[in-house]
């Protein structure tokens, strides 16, 4: 692959209801902050890629309604409908297509203004399973359930992810729920759908994100501290439920060896330094890091549990708080990218942890991890 | 200095959209569907390549890229793989009241699981490959709720 690096990052702090500002609003902030991070102005922009959901913003091509507040007026602009990782592989083809030096990729998400259950339920196929009233929850605790029965994962473990990621949060100013918490009181949170409880379940929330993406020489003359894509992967499973085998993540495991292959990675444990992980239930820690080759299958809940993947220690997952303390849906992947992006800067403040040469930003779309994207990204080109 | 921002009551609208949809089952889900309704049968489709047997029924197999157009008639019986009890009553979606729970179920003869409901169970007795039997609706509308739910097999099987 041809050298891309991202020059330039910006993301909204997440709130619960950002009842002063329209989607608009946040897209201009955040892809303000983007240029300001990257010294540029919107000029110097050459395309855009714009990621958003019409369902969620109850606006059909909700991608033209941002147009202003992106810069992509009179611009060659296209949209992505998914998870920002996915939305940021097509900002990155766009760069490599050889006609853009320089990309925008701006997400945003205001889960405060509908109703998440009744949107989660229209993912489903409307003749077959919609109807039964399934939602992201649901989807999520049916294969919660069939991983940690198979694998012997406990609930204590999962609930261990809700006190280090709310906990991380405290140190990201961007995050949404910060808090100290027990695992006794994730443990006593009131049951959703079993197992998942409602400290195992990010919050609902409004944010936006944006990121620079520029070819090598011109990433080198926009900035000092260039974050090089080193390698991406993805796959897609079956979008029936019962299609899939739900405690094993088939897809993952092929878009992390995708984006390994391109990065060069041999051994991820020992060449990756830092995870930002689209966690947005707690056993998807343990169960996505088996799938990304941290730990052997079923190991994922000891590794949680011997502490390795906190900040400060030897794998730090999603040291800023992860999905589960701030997950704007779809923005949610832009950030893992971001987050990464400014761990490997050194920029990421409270939650920075030490050393970050080499992360992995994850994204996912779909019910209960249909699809899974990857990125490796690196200091150094 | 005071900017107007700082001041102003931020002022939100409700609306809703509105759109009624109408969705063709297809040729392979109207048959499925009819059948349901008119004879309490469950259908699947067979792959002439792999031999996999799908149901819900699939058109095409996504592994083979074939046409599925053999049917083969399926359960009514099923084992229960995945499954989750919901807690967080949901009117607006719901179609029992909670808990209750839903299900990955194997039809009997089936490769390939399909989601549904599960009622009339005690908590204790939901695990993987518990024998469930349908339970109709008296009246039928050519739904896949023409099945109101699975419950426990009351014959061994």
């Amino acid at each position: 692959m041809q050298p891309v690096a991202i020059v330039g990052v910006g993301q909204t702090k997440v709130e619960a209801n950002k009842i002063r500002e329209r989607f608009e609003d946040m897209v201009f902030e955040a892809t303000n902050k983007a240029l300001a991070d990257a010294g540029m102005t919107i000029d110097q922009i050459d395309n855009v890629t714009t990621i958003s959901n019409d369902f969620w913003d109850g606006r059909t091509i909700s991608s033209m309604a941002i147009n202003d507040a992106c810069g992509s007026y009179d611009k060659n602009v296209s949209t992505a409908e998914g998870d920002g990782t996915f939305g940021a592989i097509y900002g990155l083809m766009r760069t490599l297509a050889g006609t853009f030096e320089t990309t925008l990729v701006v997400a945003h998400h205001k889960g405060s203004e509908s109703v998440m259950r009744l949107i989660t339920n229209a993912m489903f196929d409307p003749i077959f399973e919609r109807s039964m009233g399934i939602d992201a929850i649901a989807s999520a605790a049916l294969q919660a359930g069939s991983y940690m029965r198979k694998y012997g994962i406990s609930e204590e473990q999962c609930a261990m992810v809700s006190v280090k990621n709310h906990g991380n949060a405290k140190k990201n100013p961007y995050a949404q729920l910060a808090m100290d918490l027990t695992v006794e009181e994730v443990m006593r949170s009131e049951m959703l759908s079993d197992p998942i409880k409602k400290l195992d379940c990010c919050p609902i929330g409004d944010g936006a994100a944006a990121l620079i993406l520029a070819t090598g020489e011109r990433a080198k003359k926009i900035t000092e501290k260039p974050v090089w894509v080193k390698g991406v992967g993805y796959c897609c499973d079956s979008y029936h439920l019962g299609y899939r085998d739900l405690a094993g993540c088939d897809a993952l495991v092929a878009a992390a060896k995708q984006a390994y292959t391109m990065a060069g990675i041999v051994d991820p444990r020992k060449e990756i330094d830092l995870v930002e992980l689209h966690d947005a239930f707690t056993y998807q820690e343990p169960f996505w890091l088996e799938g990304m080759g941290f730990c052997e299958r079923g190991e994922g809940g000891k590794l949680t549990e011997s502490g390795k993947t906190a900040l400060g220690s030897e794998l730090p997952v999603s040291a800023s708080g992860g999905c589960l303390s701030s997950n704007p849906v779809l923005v949610a992947g832009l950030v893992r990218i971001i987050e990464c992006a400014l761990q490997i800067r050194g920029d990421a403040g409270e939650h920075q942890a030490d050393g970050v040469k080499t992360a992995l930003a994850h994204g996912v779309n779909g019910p209960a991890g249909q699809s899974h994207c990857c990125w490796i990204l690196g200091g150094e080109a | 200095m005071a900017d107007w921002r700082d001041e102003v009551e931020p002022w939100v609208l409700e609306s809703r959209i509105k759109v009624p949809y109408t969705w063709t089952a297809g040729e392979t889900g109207s048959h499925y569907l009819l059948e349901l309704k008119d004879n309490k049968k469950f259908w699947g489709t067979r792959c002439p390549q792999c031999k996999r047997i799908y149901h819900v029924p699939k058109r095409n197999c996504p592994e083979c890229f074939t046409e599925c157009t053999e049917w083969v008639e399926l359960g009514p019986l099923g084992t229960l793989r995945d499954y989750t009890i919901m807690r967080k009553a949901e009117p607006r979606l719901h179609t029992l009241p909670v808990p209750f729970a839903y299900g990955v179920i194997f039809l009997d003869g089936s490769d390939t699981g399909f989601l549904h409901l599960l009622y009339e169970y005690e908590e204790a007795d939901l695990a993987e490959g518990l024998r469930v039997e349908p339970v109709f609706a008296e009246e039928r509308t050519g739904h896949i709720l023409d099945v109101k739910y699975f419950r426990p097999a009351k014959a061994v099987s």
